[in-house]
């Protein structure tokens, strides 16, 4: 029986309801409905009083989890889209993320944002919001890839006494399946080669390490290139080292990432490499993006929007031949 | 599990129903005020100053007839509240002075102070970000079980035209939670008056909207402030869920100690609610049978507290760069140095 990206992020929380009476969720549609994309499904079955749903007020519901991580719980609040969360921007940035250097009183909550694009769901549905919220200090931003690690770094998210941006991607949501949870569980602020190579490095993050391994099986088939893949896992604790280890090895350096172009996590990560590196590398760094655009409706469109296996090849083919 | 150095109790028994324990706050956070502008005019403070003179009387009542288990946001002009809730002058003149001691460690200033850990959130400059704070405080409370924590959080007329405010007001609402929500509408949002800020004919009219109980009140009398506040925090204790109390009243300040409040129309200069709140106080105190030697007692009181936090608080460490820990996050993890 196998477990898609989507069931372990359900049994991630009703695993955090059981274990501990502090947690609690708050979210529009999340009790008897199950959420918008069910990944609370069930829950308010056995924990009616702390599966709760929520108005239409994303700046309320934000102001609420930190007033009750304040009293020491731990809310789990679920945006229905990440992209909502640009309403509540100030409470997570100004209220959530001070309030620990200010005050000394830790916010251990955590923000489920659904993120990234799927065919079809336009420019309000599917934006990545990890660059922002990783921006500002104070945060803890999330972005996982494998079934395991949607799993157990919600787990360790809901144990951080930071407040957490948990970016869960739609497209994985149930395209993505394991046929069980596996001992793998690396802390939160480690990266992890998902595949090893010598020819170049990408460091990459959420849906978009699935386009890259299938970039690296199209080199490899094709051009005999071996492409080495850095699964950040967190963006913000960013784990540089593993980067720069991996670099070391390959001397050429791809940066991917389905947000926007303009600054962010590619450009960190160009930034890192081009002052770390700059001896070892055989290549400038590259970064590659969605387009500056806003996210494009029509799945033809949508398909140039975002890097995909094939472009992510042409570019390291690029990067290979410099 | 409460962290291990709140202050979280059960509310002290009976609310207080003498309105001259809030005098006593208001004369004390005239006189902390009167002497942070002083420092101010001394160049001994950085940043700004806002002072909450004319707002005392509703200010002070608020804080007064909370618990110590109960919650409260203050804003801007609520020092006199602060300090009937238990908030020491100390800790004010701490943050205005930077001290490394006070609870903000020089971190954060002036009237962003608070203590989270005893019921008093630190508020951010983003007007109506507090209230689903509160909302949330009382929430997870109700969680635990314990049901007799007010929490209340003041706004000026400004404020209410916020999402914030709306937000969280509805939010309040649906949960019946025991939130009081205080507007002191003292007419000016820094310069803009009530024609640009609102186009409903009073604020209280905004309760029903929501669906919550209203109550209006004089702001510049203490013994309408103190009824009202009364009525609002037993009604919320009582399950009576959220309670919005407005206030009419007048600042009589700038809105900083950087503004000559030179917009403030003739109208207003010649209105009733010009009249100082303090002084209006001590006439309604005198016509409740204190003494002027009560009164007075009360001034040289809050003369002497107010020295003394004064000294100490000059006297105190400022933060080193080179010794503070600027990292945010508890966690093992680093940010790389770089990022």
């Amino acid at each position: 029986m196998s477990l898609t990206y989507i069931d372990a992020i359900q049994q991630a929380q009703g695993r955090a309801l059981r274990e501990n009476p502090n947690v609690f969720i708050y979210g529009q549609d999340v009790a008897e409905f199950g959420g918008a994309f069910k990944a609370t499904k069930g829950l308010v079955e056995n924990f009616p009083d702390r599966v709760i749903n929520a108005p239409i007020s994303e700046d309320a519901m934000i102001g609420l989890a930190v007033g009750a991580a304040i009293e020491g719980m731990r809310p789990i609040v679920e945006m229905q889209f990440a992209d909502f969360s640009s309403i509540a921007f100030n409470q997570i940035v100004n209220q959530a993320a001070t309030s620990f250097y200010r005050t000394g009183i830790p916010i251990p909550m955590v923000v489920r944002l659904p993120s990234g694009g799927t065919p079809g769901s336009g420019p309000f549905h599917s934006q990545s919001m990890e660059t922002l919220y990783a921006h500002y200090p104070g945060t803890v931003v999330l972005t996982p890839a494998t079934v395991n690690d949607a799993y157990f770094m919600l787990l360790d998210g809901i144990d951080c006494d930071d407040p957490v941006l948990f970016c869960e991607h739609k497209f994985l949501y149930r395209w993505l399946k394991a046929e069980k949870l596996t001992e793998e569980r690396l802390p939160i602020g480690t990266a992890r080669v998902a595949r090893e190579g010598k020819h170049a490095s990408v460091a990459t993050y959420s849906a978009m390490v699935h386009e890259a391994v299938r970039a690296a099986e199209i080199l490899s088939e094709e051009d005999g290139y071996e492409i080495e893949i850095v699964d950040l896992r967190s963006v913000k604790p960013l784990d540089a080292d593993t980067v720069v280890a991996s670099v070391a090895r390959t001397g050429r350096f791809l940066a991917l990432g389905e947000a926007y172009p303009w600054g962010g996590v590619t450009a960190e990560l160009c930034a890192i490499v081009a002052q770390e590196c700059f001896h070892l590398l055989d290549a400038p760094p590259r970064r590659m993006n969605s387009k500056d655009t806003p996210v494009p409706y029509h799945p033809n469109l949508w398909k140039s929007h975002r890097p995909t296996a094939d472009r992510v090849a042409d570019a390291l083919r690029e990067l290979i031949r410099f | 599990m409460v962290p291990a150095d709140s202050t979280f109790q059960k509310p002290s028994s009976g609310s207080p129903t003498d309105a001259f324990l809030a005098y006593r706050f208001m004369v004390l956070s005239r006189v902390l005020e009167n002497r942070i502008a002083s420092l101010y005019r001394a160049g001994k403070i950085v940043g700004g100053v806002y002072l909450g003179i004319g707002q005392e009387a509703l200010s002070a009542s608020v804080g007064t007839l909370l618990g110590k288990g109960d919650v409260f946001a203050p804003l801007i002009r609520d020092m006199a509240g602060r300090l009937a809730f238990g908030e020491s002058p100390l800790d004010a003149l701490r943050t205005y002075l930077g001290s490394r001691k006070g609870p903000m460690r020089g971190r954060d200033g002036n009237i962003h102070r608070g203590r989270p850990a005893s019921g008093m959130p630190a508020m951010i400059s983003h007007l109506g970000g507090m209230i689903a704070v509160v909302n949330g405080m009382l929430f997870a409370r109700r969680l635990r079980g314990w049901n007799d924590s007010v929490g209340a959080t003041c706004i000026g007329d400004g404020g209410t035209s916020t999402g914030a405010f709306h937000e969280a007001l509805n939010q309040a609402a649906i949960e019946k939670l025991p939130l009081v929500m205080v507007v002191a509408n003292n007419r000016y949002a820094y310069s803009t008056s009530n024609d640009r800020q609102f186009a409903c004919q009073d604020l209280l009219s905004r309760a029903e909207g929501y669906g919550i109980a209203g109550h209006a009140a004089q702001g510049n009398s203490l013994l309408s402030c103190f009824e009202t506040m009364k009525h609002a925090v037993a009604a919320a204790r009582e399950g009576g869920g959220p309670q919005l109390v407005v206030a009419n009243l007048l600042r009589l300040c700038g809105h900083g100690e950087h503004d000559d409040a030179s917009y403030v129309a003739d109208d207003d200069k010649t209105s009733v609610l010009n009249r100082d709140c303090l002084e209006v106080a001590r006439e309604e105190m005198l016509a409740e049978g204190r003494t002027e030697a009560d009164l007075k007692a009360v001034q040289s009181a809050a003369r002497e507290v107010v020295d003394q936090a004064t000294a100490q608080a000059q006297q105190e460490p400022e933060p080193d760069p080179y010794a503070d820990d600027w990292r945010a996050t508890k966690s093992e993890f680093q940010a790389h140095p770089s990022s």
